[in-house]
Protein backbone atom coordinates (compact mmCIF):
# COMPACT_ATOMS: atom_id res chain seq x y z
CA UNK A 1 0.00 0.00 0.00
CA UNK A 2 1.07 3.43 -0.69
CA UNK A 3 0.87 5.92 1.87
CA UNK A 4 1.81 8.97 -0.37
CA UNK A 5 1.56 8.71 -4.65
CA UNK A 6 3.81 11.47 -5.64
CA UNK A 7 2.55 11.95 -9.86
CA UNK A 8 4.54 14.87 -12.20
CA UNK A 9 5.55 16.73 -9.19
CA UNK A 10 7.17 20.29 -10.09
CA UNK A 11 7.67 23.13 -7.76
CA UNK A 12 8.82 26.91 -8.53
CA UNK A 13 9.26 29.47 -5.69
CA UNK A 14 9.06 33.08 -7.76
CA UNK A 15 10.86 31.72 -10.86
CA UNK A 16 13.34 29.53 -9.40
CA UNK A 17 12.34 25.56 -9.97
CA UNK A 18 12.54 23.82 -7.05
CA UNK A 19 11.35 20.38 -7.64
CA UNK A 20 11.14 18.66 -10.98
CA UNK A 21 9.19 16.15 -12.49
CA UNK A 22 8.95 14.05 -9.39
CA UNK A 23 7.27 10.64 -9.44
CA UNK A 24 7.52 8.27 -6.76
CA UNK A 25 5.30 6.50 -4.25
CA UNK A 26 6.02 6.32 -0.42
CA UNK A 27 5.04 3.05 0.92
CA UNK A 28 2.99 2.55 4.24
CA UNK A 29 4.41 1.68 7.35
CA UNK A 30 7.75 1.89 6.06
CA UNK A 31 11.02 4.34 6.78
CA UNK A 32 11.66 6.46 3.51
CA UNK A 33 14.17 8.14 3.43
CA UNK A 34 15.27 11.48 1.31
CA UNK A 35 19.01 12.22 0.83
CA UNK A 36 20.80 14.68 -1.27
CA UNK A 37 23.18 17.66 -0.60
CA UNK A 38 21.82 21.05 0.30
CA UNK A 39 19.42 23.13 -1.96
CA UNK A 40 18.62 19.77 -3.81
CA UNK A 41 14.86 20.58 -2.85
CA UNK A 42 14.56 17.62 -0.24
CA UNK A 43 13.06 19.60 2.39
CA UNK A 44 10.89 21.36 0.04
CA UNK A 45 9.58 18.14 -1.13
CA UNK A 46 8.80 17.24 2.38
CA UNK A 47 6.83 20.35 2.90
CA UNK A 48 4.63 19.93 -0.15
CA UNK A 49 3.35 16.77 1.91
CA UNK A 50 1.74 18.82 4.68
CA UNK A 51 1.39 22.24 2.32
CA UNK A 52 3.88 23.97 4.94
CA UNK A 53 4.77 25.68 1.37
CA UNK A 54 1.85 27.50 1.32
CA UNK A 55 3.32 29.90 3.92
CA UNK A 56 5.88 31.01 1.77
CA UNK A 57 4.54 34.03 -0.47
CA UNK A 58 5.04 33.19 -4.28
CA UNK A 59 4.88 29.90 -4.57
CA UNK A 60 3.47 27.27 -7.39
CA UNK A 61 2.91 23.91 -7.28
CA UNK A 62 1.85 21.65 -10.06
CA UNK A 63 1.21 18.22 -10.26
CA UNK A 64 -0.74 15.59 -8.05
CA UNK A 65 0.13 14.09 -4.83
CA UNK A 66 -2.43 11.22 -3.30
CA UNK A 67 -3.07 10.80 0.20
CA UNK A 68 -6.26 8.89 1.58
CA UNK A 69 -6.83 9.02 -2.01
CA UNK A 70 -7.70 12.89 -2.33
CA UNK A 71 -5.11 15.07 -4.11
CA UNK A 72 -3.38 17.34 -1.78
CA UNK A 73 -2.81 19.53 -3.99
CA UNK A 74 -6.52 21.21 -4.61
CA UNK A 75 -7.63 24.26 -3.57
CA UNK A 76 -10.07 22.99 -1.36
CA UNK A 77 -8.45 20.29 0.71
CA UNK A 78 -8.88 20.85 4.42
CA UNK A 79 -6.01 21.81 5.12
CA UNK A 80 -6.93 20.79 9.38
CA UNK A 81 -7.49 17.45 8.42
CA UNK A 82 -4.68 17.12 6.28
CA UNK A 83 -1.97 18.22 8.72
CA UNK A 84 -3.59 15.93 11.74
CA UNK A 85 -2.64 13.28 9.35
CA UNK A 86 0.43 14.31 7.87
CA UNK A 87 2.39 15.20 11.19
CA UNK A 88 5.87 17.27 11.06
CA UNK A 89 8.78 16.73 13.07
CA UNK A 90 11.34 19.63 12.65
CA UNK A 91 14.95 19.95 12.50
CA UNK A 92 15.62 21.89 16.17
CA UNK A 93 14.22 20.39 19.03
CA UNK A 94 11.42 23.37 19.93
CA UNK A 95 9.29 22.61 22.09
CA UNK A 96 6.79 25.45 23.50
CA UNK A 97 7.78 27.43 26.50
CA UNK A 98 5.05 25.46 28.46
CA UNK A 99 5.07 22.70 30.51
CA UNK A 100 5.33 18.99 29.33
CA UNK A 101 1.59 18.54 29.61
CA UNK A 102 0.63 21.38 27.70
CA UNK A 103 3.26 20.54 25.14
CA UNK A 104 1.44 17.40 24.73
CA UNK A 105 -2.06 18.83 24.39
CA UNK A 106 -1.44 21.75 22.48
CA UNK A 107 -2.96 20.22 19.56
CA UNK A 108 -5.83 18.23 21.18
CA UNK A 109 -6.83 21.64 22.40
CA UNK A 110 -6.50 23.23 18.74
CA UNK A 111 -8.71 20.48 17.73
CA UNK A 112 -10.94 20.87 20.52
CA UNK A 113 -10.15 17.46 22.04
CA UNK A 114 -10.93 17.74 25.94
CA UNK A 115 -12.00 14.30 26.52
CA UNK A 116 -9.31 11.68 27.98
CA UNK A 117 -6.58 14.69 27.85
CA UNK A 118 -4.82 12.70 31.04
CA UNK A 119 -4.36 9.33 28.85
CA UNK A 120 -3.29 10.85 25.58
CA UNK A 121 -0.52 12.14 26.77
CA UNK A 122 0.38 9.51 29.08
CA UNK A 123 0.30 7.42 25.97
CA UNK A 124 2.15 10.04 23.44
CA UNK A 125 5.02 9.90 26.41
CA UNK A 126 5.00 6.16 26.58
CA UNK A 127 5.07 5.74 22.76
CA UNK A 128 8.42 7.78 23.10
CA UNK A 129 9.86 6.42 25.81
CA UNK A 130 9.73 9.09 28.07
CA UNK A 131 6.76 8.69 30.54
CA UNK A 132 8.77 6.73 33.21
CA UNK A 133 11.48 9.53 33.52
CA UNK A 134 9.17 12.57 33.09
CA UNK A 135 5.82 11.53 34.43
CA UNK A 136 5.90 13.05 37.92
CA UNK A 137 7.36 16.13 36.38
CA UNK A 138 4.50 16.51 34.24
CA UNK A 139 3.83 20.05 34.83
CA UNK A 140 7.82 21.23 34.50
CA UNK A 141 9.00 23.81 31.82
CA UNK A 142 10.06 21.29 29.31
CA UNK A 143 12.42 24.28 28.52
CA UNK A 144 14.32 21.85 31.02
CA UNK A 145 14.73 19.22 29.41
CA UNK A 146 18.02 17.52 27.46
CA UNK A 147 17.73 17.89 23.78
CA UNK A 148 16.93 14.84 23.06
CA UNK A 149 14.47 14.66 25.51
CA UNK A 150 12.99 17.67 23.88
CA UNK A 151 12.89 16.20 20.40
CA UNK A 152 11.41 13.30 21.81
CA UNK A 153 8.75 15.19 23.50
CA UNK A 154 8.28 17.30 20.22
CA UNK A 155 7.79 13.76 18.60
CA UNK A 156 5.06 13.07 21.22
CA UNK A 157 3.40 16.15 20.38
CA UNK A 158 2.51 15.31 17.03
CA UNK A 159 1.69 11.82 17.73
CA UNK A 160 -0.79 13.01 20.38
CA UNK A 161 -3.05 14.21 17.31
CA UNK A 162 -2.78 11.01 15.63
CA UNK A 163 -1.56 11.18 12.73
CA UNK A 164 -0.69 7.92 10.13
CA UNK A 165 2.23 9.63 8.31
CA UNK A 166 5.12 11.23 9.98
CA UNK A 167 7.27 13.78 8.34
CA UNK A 168 10.70 14.39 9.61
CA UNK A 169 12.96 17.02 8.19
CA UNK A 170 16.60 15.99 9.51
CA UNK A 171 15.87 15.50 12.98
CA UNK A 172 18.69 14.07 14.39
CA UNK A 173 21.06 16.74 13.11
CA UNK A 174 21.16 18.96 16.54
CA UNK A 175 21.59 16.07 18.43
CA UNK A 176 25.00 13.48 19.79
CA UNK A 177 25.72 10.61 17.87
CA UNK A 178 24.32 8.57 21.01
CA UNK A 179 21.05 10.30 21.02
CA UNK A 180 21.13 10.46 17.12
CA UNK A 181 21.04 6.32 17.82
CA UNK A 182 18.10 6.17 20.24
CA UNK A 183 16.06 8.20 18.38
CA UNK A 184 16.46 6.16 15.46
CA UNK A 185 15.61 3.36 17.52
CA UNK A 186 12.43 5.00 18.34
CA UNK A 187 11.90 5.43 14.17
CA UNK A 188 12.05 1.68 14.23
CA UNK A 189 9.84 1.40 16.39
CA UNK A 190 7.18 4.30 15.49
CA UNK A 191 7.43 2.44 11.90
CA UNK A 192 4.97 -0.21 13.41
CA UNK A 193 2.04 1.99 13.27
CA UNK A 194 3.32 5.37 11.08
CA UNK A 195 4.50 5.97 7.85
CA UNK A 196 7.74 7.75 8.27
CA UNK A 197 9.24 9.94 5.69
CA UNK A 198 12.49 11.39 7.02
CA UNK A 199 14.84 14.03 4.97
CA UNK A 200 18.37 13.32 6.34
CA UNK A 201 22.45 15.28 5.65
CA UNK A 202 23.69 12.07 7.00
CA UNK A 203 23.55 9.06 4.79
CA UNK A 204 24.90 6.64 7.36
CA UNK A 205 21.68 7.21 8.85
CA UNK A 206 19.72 6.95 5.36
CA UNK A 207 21.25 3.58 5.18
CA UNK A 208 21.15 2.17 8.90
CA UNK A 209 16.85 3.07 9.64
CA UNK A 210 15.41 3.33 5.71
CA UNK A 211 13.45 0.77 3.88
CA UNK A 212 13.96 2.77 0.91
CA UNK A 213 15.86 6.02 -0.47
CA UNK A 214 15.28 8.25 -2.70
CA UNK A 215 18.36 10.73 -3.88
CA UNK A 216 17.72 14.32 -4.75
CA UNK A 217 20.13 16.66 -6.99
CA UNK A 218 19.09 19.87 -7.56
CA UNK A 219 15.39 19.60 -7.76
CA UNK A 220 15.24 16.22 -9.64
CA UNK A 221 14.32 13.21 -7.71
CA UNK A 222 17.36 10.74 -9.28
CA UNK A 223 16.92 7.95 -8.11
CA UNK A 224 14.56 6.20 -5.96
CA UNK A 225 14.15 2.28 -4.81
CA UNK A 226 15.10 -0.01 -2.15
CA UNK A 227 17.72 0.90 0.34
CA UNK A 228 19.95 -1.42 0.20
CA UNK A 229 19.89 -1.69 -4.00
CA UNK A 230 20.40 1.88 -3.66
CA UNK A 231 23.51 2.01 -1.83
CA UNK A 232 25.23 -0.98 -3.18
CA UNK A 233 24.06 -1.43 -6.84
CA UNK A 234 23.10 2.18 -7.64
CA UNK A 235 21.77 2.82 -11.33
CA UNK A 236 22.20 6.24 -11.86
CA UNK A 237 26.29 7.11 -11.82
CA UNK A 238 25.21 10.73 -9.99
CA UNK A 239 24.11 8.58 -7.22
CA UNK A 240 26.80 6.27 -7.00
CA UNK A 241 29.59 9.30 -6.61
CA UNK A 242 27.24 11.03 -3.95
CA UNK A 243 27.31 8.05 -1.74
CA UNK A 244 30.81 7.09 -2.64
CA UNK A 245 31.29 10.62 -1.16
CA UNK A 246 32.77 12.78 -4.15
CA UNK A 247 30.17 15.46 -3.41
CA UNK A 248 27.74 16.79 -1.19
CA UNK B 1 45.99 55.39 25.02
CA UNK B 2 47.91 52.11 23.70
CA UNK B 3 46.91 50.39 26.74
CA UNK B 4 43.59 48.81 26.09
CA UNK B 5 43.53 48.57 29.78
CA UNK B 6 43.39 52.08 30.53
CA UNK B 7 41.38 52.68 27.26
CA UNK B 8 38.75 50.37 29.31
CA UNK B 9 38.61 52.47 32.51
CA UNK B 10 38.41 55.56 30.43
CA UNK B 11 35.34 54.29 28.13
CA UNK B 12 33.53 52.71 30.91
CA UNK B 13 33.98 55.97 33.71
CA UNK B 14 32.34 57.87 30.61
CA UNK B 15 29.31 55.43 30.05
CA UNK B 16 29.41 55.81 33.99
CA UNK B 17 28.67 59.08 33.70
CA UNK B 18 26.19 58.81 31.05
CA UNK B 19 24.18 56.83 33.44
CA UNK B 20 24.70 59.22 36.07
CA UNK B 21 23.43 61.87 34.38
CA UNK B 22 20.10 60.84 33.86
CA UNK B 23 19.75 59.06 37.45
CA UNK B 24 20.50 61.99 39.09
CA UNK B 25 18.32 64.65 37.64
CA UNK B 26 15.07 61.96 37.86
CA UNK B 27 16.56 61.44 41.49
CA UNK B 28 16.61 65.24 42.43
CA UNK B 29 12.99 65.88 40.30
CA UNK B 30 11.30 62.97 42.59
CA UNK B 31 12.91 63.85 46.16
CA UNK B 32 12.29 67.66 45.32
CA UNK B 33 8.86 67.23 44.73
CA UNK B 34 8.18 64.79 47.57
CA UNK B 35 9.97 67.14 49.91
CA UNK B 36 7.63 70.15 49.02
CA UNK B 37 4.56 68.22 48.19
CA UNK B 38 3.99 65.74 51.06
CA UNK B 39 3.00 68.88 53.77
CA UNK B 40 0.37 69.18 51.27
CA UNK B 41 -1.11 65.71 51.11
CA UNK B 42 -4.17 65.10 53.64
CA UNK B 43 -7.10 63.44 53.89
CA UNK B 44 -8.84 66.43 52.77
CA UNK B 45 -6.66 67.67 49.97
CA UNK B 46 -7.26 64.02 48.34
CA UNK B 47 -10.96 64.31 48.81
CA UNK B 48 -12.03 67.80 49.06
CA UNK B 49 -12.94 70.11 45.87
CA UNK B 50 -10.77 73.20 45.15
CA UNK B 51 -11.94 76.73 47.00
CA UNK B 52 -11.04 79.99 47.56
CA UNK B 53 -10.28 80.34 44.03
CA UNK B 54 -7.91 77.23 44.13
CA UNK B 55 -5.83 78.55 46.76
CA UNK B 56 -7.73 76.19 49.46
CA UNK B 57 -9.52 72.46 49.66
CA UNK B 58 -8.50 69.45 47.71
CA UNK B 59 -8.04 68.46 44.09
CA UNK B 60 -10.59 65.64 44.31
CA UNK B 61 -12.42 66.57 40.53
CA UNK B 62 -9.03 66.91 39.53
CA UNK B 63 -7.99 63.29 40.50
CA UNK B 64 -11.34 61.36 39.34
CA UNK B 65 -10.58 63.65 35.97
CA UNK B 66 -7.02 62.60 35.72
CA UNK B 67 -8.45 58.90 35.96
CA UNK B 68 -11.48 58.60 33.67
CA UNK B 69 -9.34 60.17 30.87
CA UNK B 70 -6.92 57.27 31.42
CA UNK B 71 -9.10 54.69 31.71
CA UNK B 72 -11.22 56.42 28.39
CA UNK B 73 -7.70 56.63 26.55
CA UNK B 74 -6.54 53.12 27.47
CA UNK B 75 -9.74 51.65 26.72
CA UNK B 76 -9.81 53.26 23.01
CA UNK B 77 -6.18 52.63 22.09
CA UNK B 78 -5.55 49.37 23.65
CA UNK B 79 -7.95 47.06 21.58
CA UNK B 80 -7.68 49.40 18.50
CA UNK B 81 -4.09 49.44 18.56
CA UNK B 82 -3.50 45.57 19.69
CA UNK B 83 -5.71 44.77 16.88
CA UNK B 84 -3.50 46.64 13.98
CA UNK B 85 -0.26 45.26 15.41
CA UNK B 86 -1.64 41.98 15.28
CA UNK B 87 -2.51 42.54 11.46
CA UNK B 88 0.69 44.72 10.61
CA UNK B 89 2.90 41.69 12.51
CA UNK B 90 0.91 38.71 11.49
CA UNK B 91 -1.50 39.33 8.90
CA UNK B 92 -0.02 42.12 6.06
CA UNK B 93 2.55 41.63 3.47
CA UNK B 94 5.49 42.86 3.26
CA UNK B 95 5.58 44.94 0.50
CA UNK B 96 5.73 48.87 -0.09
CA UNK B 97 2.44 50.18 1.59
CA UNK B 98 2.84 47.76 5.00
CA UNK B 99 6.50 48.99 5.53
CA UNK B 100 4.95 52.77 4.80
CA UNK B 101 1.94 51.98 7.65
CA UNK B 102 4.62 50.90 9.91
CA UNK B 103 7.16 53.91 9.15
CA UNK B 104 4.04 56.43 9.45
CA UNK B 105 3.27 54.88 13.10
CA UNK B 106 6.32 55.23 14.30
CA UNK B 107 6.74 58.77 12.73
CA UNK B 108 2.94 59.03 14.45
CA UNK B 109 4.85 59.08 18.32
CA UNK B 110 7.36 61.68 17.66
CA UNK B 111 4.57 64.02 16.94
CA UNK B 112 3.91 67.21 19.45
CA UNK B 113 1.13 66.48 21.82
CA UNK B 114 -0.17 70.23 20.86
CA UNK B 115 -0.76 68.87 17.66
CA UNK B 116 -2.83 66.08 18.91
CA UNK B 117 -5.09 68.72 20.77
CA UNK B 118 -5.63 70.64 17.37
CA UNK B 119 -6.53 67.68 15.61
CA UNK B 120 -8.49 66.47 18.74
CA UNK B 121 -10.50 69.93 18.57
CA UNK B 122 -10.71 70.17 15.16
CA UNK B 123 -12.32 66.42 14.81
CA UNK B 124 -14.10 65.37 18.03
CA UNK B 125 -15.11 68.49 19.40
CA UNK B 126 -16.51 70.36 16.51
CA UNK B 127 -16.30 67.94 13.73
CA UNK B 128 -18.24 65.19 16.01
CA UNK B 129 -19.99 67.43 17.91
CA UNK B 130 -18.56 65.96 21.14
CA UNK B 131 -18.05 69.31 22.56
CA UNK B 132 -15.29 69.34 25.14
CA UNK B 133 -16.12 66.53 26.81
CA UNK B 134 -14.52 63.41 28.83
CA UNK B 135 -15.20 61.52 24.98
CA UNK B 136 -13.39 64.49 23.18
CA UNK B 137 -10.37 64.15 25.51
CA UNK B 138 -9.72 60.43 26.04
CA UNK B 139 -10.50 59.98 22.53
CA UNK B 140 -7.78 62.25 21.64
CA UNK B 141 -5.10 60.91 24.44
CA UNK B 142 -6.11 57.46 23.04
CA UNK B 143 -4.98 59.09 19.99
CA UNK B 144 -1.77 60.18 20.73
CA UNK B 145 -1.05 56.90 22.44
CA UNK B 146 -2.20 54.53 19.55
CA UNK B 147 1.65 54.59 17.92
CA UNK B 148 3.59 53.77 21.10
CA UNK B 149 1.06 50.53 21.93
CA UNK B 150 1.15 49.61 18.53
CA UNK B 151 4.76 50.01 18.13
CA UNK B 152 5.53 48.11 21.40
CA UNK B 153 2.67 45.39 20.88
CA UNK B 154 3.99 44.10 17.33
CA UNK B 155 8.14 43.98 18.83
CA UNK B 156 6.08 41.99 21.17
CA UNK B 157 4.12 40.04 18.55
CA UNK B 158 7.66 39.88 16.41
CA UNK B 159 10.07 38.87 19.12
CA UNK B 160 7.97 35.65 19.74
CA UNK B 161 10.47 32.69 17.45
CA UNK B 162 8.77 31.91 13.95
CA UNK B 163 9.35 28.40 14.47
CA UNK B 164 7.20 27.95 17.39
CA UNK B 165 4.29 29.48 15.18
CA UNK B 166 5.63 26.88 12.15
CA UNK B 167 5.04 23.67 14.79
CA UNK B 168 1.63 24.88 15.66
CA UNK B 169 0.63 25.33 11.97
CA UNK B 170 2.24 22.18 11.25
CA UNK B 171 -0.42 20.77 14.17
CA UNK B 172 -3.10 22.03 12.33
CA UNK B 173 -3.61 24.91 14.03
CA UNK B 174 -5.23 27.82 11.88
CA UNK B 175 -3.39 31.39 11.74
CA UNK B 176 -6.02 32.53 14.51
CA UNK B 177 -5.22 30.05 16.42
CA UNK B 178 -1.79 30.39 16.62
CA UNK B 179 -1.89 33.75 17.24
CA UNK B 180 -4.59 33.64 20.20
CA UNK B 181 -2.85 29.85 22.06
CA UNK B 182 0.29 30.91 21.68
CA UNK B 183 1.56 34.21 20.45
CA UNK B 184 0.08 36.38 21.94
CA UNK B 185 0.46 34.63 25.17
CA UNK B 186 4.02 34.92 24.44
CA UNK B 187 3.99 38.65 23.87
CA UNK B 188 1.81 39.51 26.73
CA UNK B 189 4.66 41.33 28.80
CA UNK B 190 6.13 43.17 26.22
CA UNK B 191 2.41 44.24 25.31
CA UNK B 192 1.88 45.36 28.71
CA UNK B 193 5.43 47.35 28.63
CA UNK B 194 3.24 49.28 25.76
CA UNK B 195 0.42 49.71 27.98
CA UNK B 196 2.45 51.12 30.68
CA UNK B 197 4.06 53.79 29.16
CA UNK B 198 0.83 54.86 27.11
CA UNK B 199 -0.64 55.31 30.62
CA UNK B 200 2.07 57.24 32.03
CA UNK B 201 2.02 59.40 28.35
CA UNK B 202 -1.76 59.60 29.17
CA UNK B 203 -1.80 60.83 32.53
CA UNK B 204 0.56 63.23 32.29
CA UNK B 205 0.03 65.17 28.88
CA UNK B 206 -1.64 68.92 29.54
CA UNK B 207 -2.01 70.08 25.66
CA UNK B 208 -4.03 66.99 24.42
CA UNK B 209 -6.25 67.58 27.13
CA UNK B 210 -6.25 71.73 26.92
CA UNK B 211 -8.86 72.05 24.05
CA UNK B 212 -10.66 69.21 24.38
CA UNK B 213 -11.35 68.39 27.65
CA UNK B 214 -10.11 70.48 30.49
CA UNK B 215 -11.76 72.45 32.72
CA UNK B 216 -9.79 75.54 34.27
CA UNK B 217 -12.13 75.13 37.43
CA UNK B 218 -14.98 72.76 37.89
CA UNK B 219 -15.59 72.11 41.81
CA UNK B 220 -18.02 68.93 40.99
CA UNK B 221 -17.53 65.49 39.26
CA UNK B 222 -18.91 64.29 35.83
CA UNK B 223 -21.95 63.01 35.50
CA UNK B 224 -21.92 61.65 31.96
CA UNK B 225 -18.61 61.10 29.34
CA UNK B 226 -20.30 64.73 27.89
CA UNK B 227 -18.83 66.81 30.94
CA UNK B 228 -15.71 68.48 31.05
CA UNK B 229 -13.35 68.13 34.04
CA UNK B 230 -10.37 69.09 35.46
CA UNK B 231 -7.25 67.21 35.34
CA UNK B 232 -4.36 67.06 37.15
CA UNK B 233 -1.71 68.19 34.65
CA UNK B 234 -4.00 71.29 33.31
CA UNK B 235 -4.85 72.11 37.33
CA UNK B 236 -0.96 71.80 38.09
CA UNK B 237 -0.80 74.51 35.04
CA UNK B 238 -3.28 76.67 36.25
CA UNK B 239 -2.46 77.04 39.68
CA UNK B 240 1.41 77.57 39.04
CA UNK B 241 1.07 80.11 36.31
CA UNK B 242 -3.01 81.41 35.93
CA UNK B 243 -3.93 82.11 40.06
CA UNK B 244 -1.68 84.56 41.80
CA UNK B 245 -1.13 83.76 45.29
CA UNK B 246 -1.23 79.30 45.80
CA UNK B 247 0.59 78.29 48.30
CA UNK B 248 3.68 76.01 46.99
CA UNK B 249 2.52 73.68 48.49
CA UNK B 250 -0.18 72.52 46.97
CA UNK B 251 1.33 73.00 43.79
CA UNK B 252 4.15 70.65 44.71
CA UNK B 253 1.24 68.61 46.32
CA UNK B 254 -0.61 68.28 42.81
CA UNK B 255 2.85 67.14 41.38
CA UNK B 256 3.07 64.72 43.64
CA UNK B 257 -0.21 62.47 43.31
CA UNK B 258 -0.28 63.19 39.47
CA UNK B 259 3.46 61.14 40.08
CA UNK B 260 1.78 58.56 42.18
CA UNK B 261 -0.94 58.08 40.31
CA UNK B 262 1.48 57.16 37.16
CA UNK B 263 3.70 54.99 39.56
CA UNK B 264 0.84 52.92 41.00
CA UNK B 265 -0.48 52.52 36.95
CA UNK B 266 2.79 51.34 36.19
CA UNK B 267 2.95 48.96 39.38
CA UNK B 268 0.06 47.33 38.91
CA UNK B 269 1.41 46.50 35.17
CA UNK B 270 4.62 45.50 36.53
CA UNK B 271 2.85 43.27 39.02
CA UNK B 272 0.78 41.79 35.95
CA UNK B 273 3.69 41.47 34.02
CA UNK B 274 5.54 39.50 36.38
CA UNK B 275 2.67 36.36 36.69
CA UNK B 276 2.87 36.35 33.35
CA UNK B 277 6.82 36.31 33.05
CA UNK B 278 6.51 33.63 35.50
CA UNK B 279 4.39 31.43 34.31
CA UNK B 280 6.18 31.45 30.83
CA UNK B 281 8.55 28.78 31.94
CA UNK B 282 11.36 30.57 29.32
Amino acid sequence: MNAIEVKELNFWYGSFQALKDINANFKEKKITAIIGPSGCGKSTLLRVFNRMNDLIEGVTTRGEVIINGQNILNKDIDLVKLRRDVGMVFQRPNPFPLSIYENIVFGLKIHGLKDNLNEVVEKSLKAVFLWDNLKDRLHQSALSLSLEQKQRLCIARVLAVRPRILLMDEPCSALDPQATLRIEELMRELKNNYTIIIVTHNMQQAARISDEVGFMLLGELVEFGKTEEIFTRPKDKRTEDYISGRYG
Amino acid sequence: MKNPKITEKVAFFFLFLATLLIVVPVGLIVIIIIRKGLPAINWKFLTDIPREGMRQGGIFPAIVGTLYLVLGAISFALPIGLMSAIYLSEYAKDNFFSRLIKLAIVNLAGVPSVVYGLFGLALFVVFFKFGASILSGSLTLGIMILPIIITASREALESVPYHFREVSWSLGASKWQTIRYLVLPNAISGILTGIILGLGRAAGETAPILFTVAAFYLPQLPKSIFDQVMALPYHLYVISTQVPNVEEKLRYGTALVLLMIVLFMNLVAIIIRYKFRKKKKW
